[in-house]
């Protein structure tokens, strides 16, 4: 790994000798392993190893950018980023000044799981795919594991120069039933930020699954209409994901007057009891880090608190132009890409309800359970529950296909009237945003019930 | 390359050396205004080998690693399948044109001149549209070698452009939006901003729609957000084989009404999803997977139609990882009914442009369910305004069995599928 370190020293000096307002680098190394099966058997297994880096450069507010898997001739394309944000100059935007860091930050793992033997991720991933199969009426299975070690640095024109290194681990795992003409599947997502014993000892919940997708084939579709909707941690982190958090996102309000104005600081968006968090720099999360990739240091940022929208998540760029404090939340997928305002871990604070108190005095409704997808287009915004129930005179009830929900942020905040105290976190989540998908994030959540929810169905 | 086949070589039966490099310069517009400028440079190699009947494979964006990279890929074959496919000996080609070398004079001020174009159209009767825009140019090298002498190497040139306007009113946000792209510079942007235009001006009242069937038309934009999906899973020879595809036992039978015609064809002139062959050298075919409501093919790979019995269609293709069967580029026949006609058809209705989140589902069962970002409200035969908070739901192995009309203007959408507009008469529609 020394490479990178050599190159990314030498570069740094010449920074400042350019005509730019601002010039940040990355260089990146990594390696990985995929693990896939399809059915019975392994469909493919490979490694990886990738080399990178890229160039942004900032001349009188227009960005230059230069992206390579080519390390060589650097200061040329330095020059050439300089120059790309020449031809652009002549926009308003400028950076929130921020102190210039230079650090190292470790992994935090004592082991690379891409070193692991690749003969004990398989043994770990047969167990699993032996479970699916030995469930009656499963037709096939699909398993993606996945994992990483990548070493990054940044340095910039102010004289930053962070070395980070971080490592993850996914799993996905899905169990179809068919009964001729009907498909069902039901999945499973999991990750950590190395650890691979986060995958480890979940063949309870593998059998669980396998058996939910046989049930699906003879479980009745929901009438489409309004629901009081109960959401369980999982899928409860995925609606404040779609339904707020991008919303939250500076970059979708800072240069647009009427998107600052619906997005106005102290506006009320949900009750008294709803707090909404985003914070980076909760420890050992898939949405952990030190510093963003402008180098900011991570903070802990509420969105919401006591109902009423209180802060927003920032690249530099953006919180200068608003005038608020960076909240070290820009973060590119790869070095393919230049950094843009991203979540990290986003969750719905615990209240006090407990499970049961929220559904007792719900006469019809739907309780929905993990997740399988969710997208926004701000102010609508639509996530599909991996589970789901009748809820029936406080109980819950018979099993449903999956269902889809949508909902108007606007309004879906404020219809929230329970909030429950078990809240959890999710690690298998990754969200797409302007080309840049799967990225790292978590999301969290108590059970909560939402009033008059739209449900799509028969 | 031949130094990473002839390394490869040495410890394995049979190797594949694909590589894979790009330059891509993108102009990208925030806020009505040009906001970077960038370039992005990419090179990929991979090495496919079989040692002791095995598949094992590695990839690496630096291609003088030979070391490493034959290493890993030997690493992984003691754990891959096994090879039930030959890498293909020398083939000859279609002869098809995918690079136009137009491509290399348009200049970044060209790009910029256009994005400024299509802004200022759009927004000249609408002041207040925001808009983001991306114009971007790119050439494409990829070669490929084998063991069996297989070889290829062809380039491929790309230019795409495309403009999304957001209109704020209080707390309403409409968003209005349309892409183009060719191997060919494009220098009109009358097609897109005139989309764009058609959608602002259905858009401009709001109108409220009932719950319950109705009849709904899904545009090109629409087909491709909501029904396209569920299709390319379906005819993937992969899903076939393992038997999860609702059609996969129904090859030569009547599945989808007479009307519907679809097929794969990379072998288009100037389009970006053309190439001479596969991303496994398997020279390029047009393969028709639906002819008139009966299925008569799916996509295959080497390795899927070896265990399936049958031949690559020439449907291997890459992601950043080992072939799979993919779709190039779907194409459904045109039918003889204009849009318009199929407004006046309609007393009360939908159109959809856009359906957000509609791959959530159980795409692998052919349902699509999602959000109407845009679409519109059809009254006694004219559009009567935009729909929001409102739900379309449905399986397209049923709806599919009965296509009202399918229509007569077909057009590319986002690149990969070329459709007419298609008329159904009775879907699910859930709303406030």
């Amino acid at each position: 790994m020394a490479h990178i370190d050599i190159i990314g020293h030498q570069l740094a000096d010449s920074l400042k000798k350019h005509n730019a307002d601002y010039i940040e680098v990355h260089l990146e190394e990594s390696q990985s392993s995929h693990i896939s099966y399809r059915g019975q058997k392994l469909e493919s297994i490979n490694k990886s190893t990738a080399v990178g880096g890229n160039i942004r450069a900032m001349v009188r507010g227009g960005w230059g950018f230069v992206s390579f898997n080519n390390l060589s001739n650097l200061p040329k394309r330095v020059e050439s980023a300089v120059k790309q944000a020449k031809l652009v100059s002549g926009r308003k935007s400028r950076l929130a000044e921020v102190e210039p860091v230079v650090d190292t930050v470790p992994s935090g793992m004592d082991s690379n799981p891409v070193l692991l033997p690749l003969a004990d991720k398989k043994q770990l991933l047969d167990g699993y795919n032996e479970i699916i199969w030995s469930t009656p009426g499963i037709q096939t299975s699909t398993i993606n594991y996945g994992d990483g070690h990548k070493k990054t640095i940044f340095f910039n024109s102010a004289g930053s120069y962070i070395e980070q290194e971080r490592m993850d681990v996914t799993l996905r795992l899905a169990a179809v039933a068919t009964d001729g003409n009907d498909v069902q599947q039901v999945g499973l997502s999991l990750g950590s930020r190395g650890d691979i014993e986060a995958i480890r000892g979940i063949e309870d919940k593998v059998e669980e699954l396998s058996k939910r997708a046989v049930e699906l084939l003879s479980a009745p579709q929901v009438k489409g209409g309004k629901y009081t909707v109960v959401l369980d941690p999982v899928l409860a982190g995925v609606f404040v994901h779609e339904a707020f958090g991008h919303l939250s996102e500076a970059d979708f309000v800072y240069e647009n007057e009427q998107m600052t104005e619906i997005m106005t600081l102290g506006k009320e968006f949900g009750g008294a009891s709803l707090n909404i968090v985003d914070s980076a720099s909760l420890p050992g999360l898939r949405g952990s880090y030190k510093y963003d990739d402008e180098g900011v240091p991570a903070t802990r940022t509420y969105l919401i608190r006591e109902g009423k929208l209180v802060g927003r998540l920032h690249s530099r760029e953006t919180a200068a132009r608003m005038n608020e404090k960076p909240t070290g939340n820009a973060r590119a997928i790869n070095y393919r890409f230049p950094p843009i305002v991203r979540m990290t871990n986003t969750y719905i604070e615990p209240f006090t309800t407990s499970f049961e108190d929220i559904i007792s005095d719900i006469k019809e409704g739907v309780y929905a359970k993990n997740w399988y997808g969710g997208t926004t287009s701000m102010e609508m915004f639509t996530f599909s529950a991996g589970e789901a129930y009748m809820i029936r005179d406080g109980k819950v009830a018979e099993t449903l296909r999956p269902v889809v929900l949508t909902g108007n942020v606007f309004e879906t905040l404020k219809n929230i009237d329970a909030i429950g105290n078990d809240l959890d976190m999710n690690q298998g989540g990754g969200c797409g945003k302007g080309g840049q998908s799967p990225l790292p994030v978590s999301n969290g959540s108590p059970h909560i019930r939402i009033q008059n929810c739209l449900v799509g169905g028969k | 390359m031949e130094k990473i086949l002839a390394e490869a070589r040495k410890v394995a039966e049979e190797a594949e050396v694909f590589y894979f490099s790009s330059e891509e310069i993108p102009v990208h517009f925030e806020a009505n205004r040009l906001k970077y400028i960038q370039s992005k440079q990419t090179t990929s190699v991979a090495l496919r080998v079989i040692k002791d009947g095995r598949i094992g494979y590695a990839t690496a964006t630096n291609k003088k690693d030979v070391r490493n990279l034959v290493d890993a890929a030997v690493e992984t074959a003691q754990f891959g399948m096994k090879a039930e496919f030959e890498f293909p000996s020398p083939a000859s080609y279609p002869g098809i044109e995918t690079y136009d070398h137009a491509i290399e004079e348009v200049s970044t001020e060209d790009m910029t001149g256009l994005g400024e174009e299509m802004i200022a159209a759009v927004r000249k009767d609408t002041p207040d549209l925001q808009c983001e825009a991306e114009i971007s140019k790119s050439t494409v090298s990829v070669s490929l070698l084998n063991s069996r002498g297989g070889q290829a190497d062809y380039r491929l040139s790309v230019f795409g452009m495309g403009v999304e306007g957001q209109l704020t009113r209080g707390t309403d946000i409409l968003f209005v939006f349309d892409s183009q792209s060719s191997s060919s510079p494009i220098t009109d942007t009358g097609t897109i901003t005139g989309s764009v235009l058609k959608q602002l001006e259905y858009a401009k009242n709001q109108a409220f729609i009932k719950t319950g069937l109705m009849p709904v038309i899904f545009t090109p934009l629409g087909v491709a957000s909501a029904l396209v999906q569920p299709l390319m899973v379906g005819f993937n020879g992969k899903i076939v084989l393992e038997g999860s595809s609702p059609i996969g036992n129904k090859l030569g039978q009547v599945v989808f009404d007479k009307k519907l015609s679809l097929w794969d064809d990379p072998t288009l002139e100037y389009r970006p999803t053309s190439r001479p062959c596969d991303d496994e050298g398997v020279p390029s075919q047009q393969t028709a997977l639906i002819e008139k409501g009966v299925a008569t093919s799916f996509l295959y790979d080497l390795q899927t139609a070896a265990l399936a019995g049958t031949r690559s269609t020439g449907n291997g293709g890459r992601h950043g990882g080992m072939p799979s069967p993919s779709p190039s580029a779907f194409i459904v026949s045109a039918g003889d009914i204009t849009f318009d006609d199929m407004i006046a058809d309609i007393r009360e209705g939908l159109v959809v442009e856009q359906l957000m989140g509609a791959s959530q589902g159980n795409i692998l069962g052919g349902d699509f369910s999602g959000n109407v970002l845009l679409g519109y409200k059809v009254e006694n035969g004219k559009i009567a305004g935009r729909v929001k908070d409102t739900m379309v739901s449905g399986n397209i192995y049923q709806l599919f069995k009965d296509i009202a009309a399918i229509g007569s203007e077909a057009r590319w959408v986002h690149g990969f599928l070329n459709t007419p507009p298609i008329y159904l008469s009775a879907v699910s529609v859930a709303s406030k």
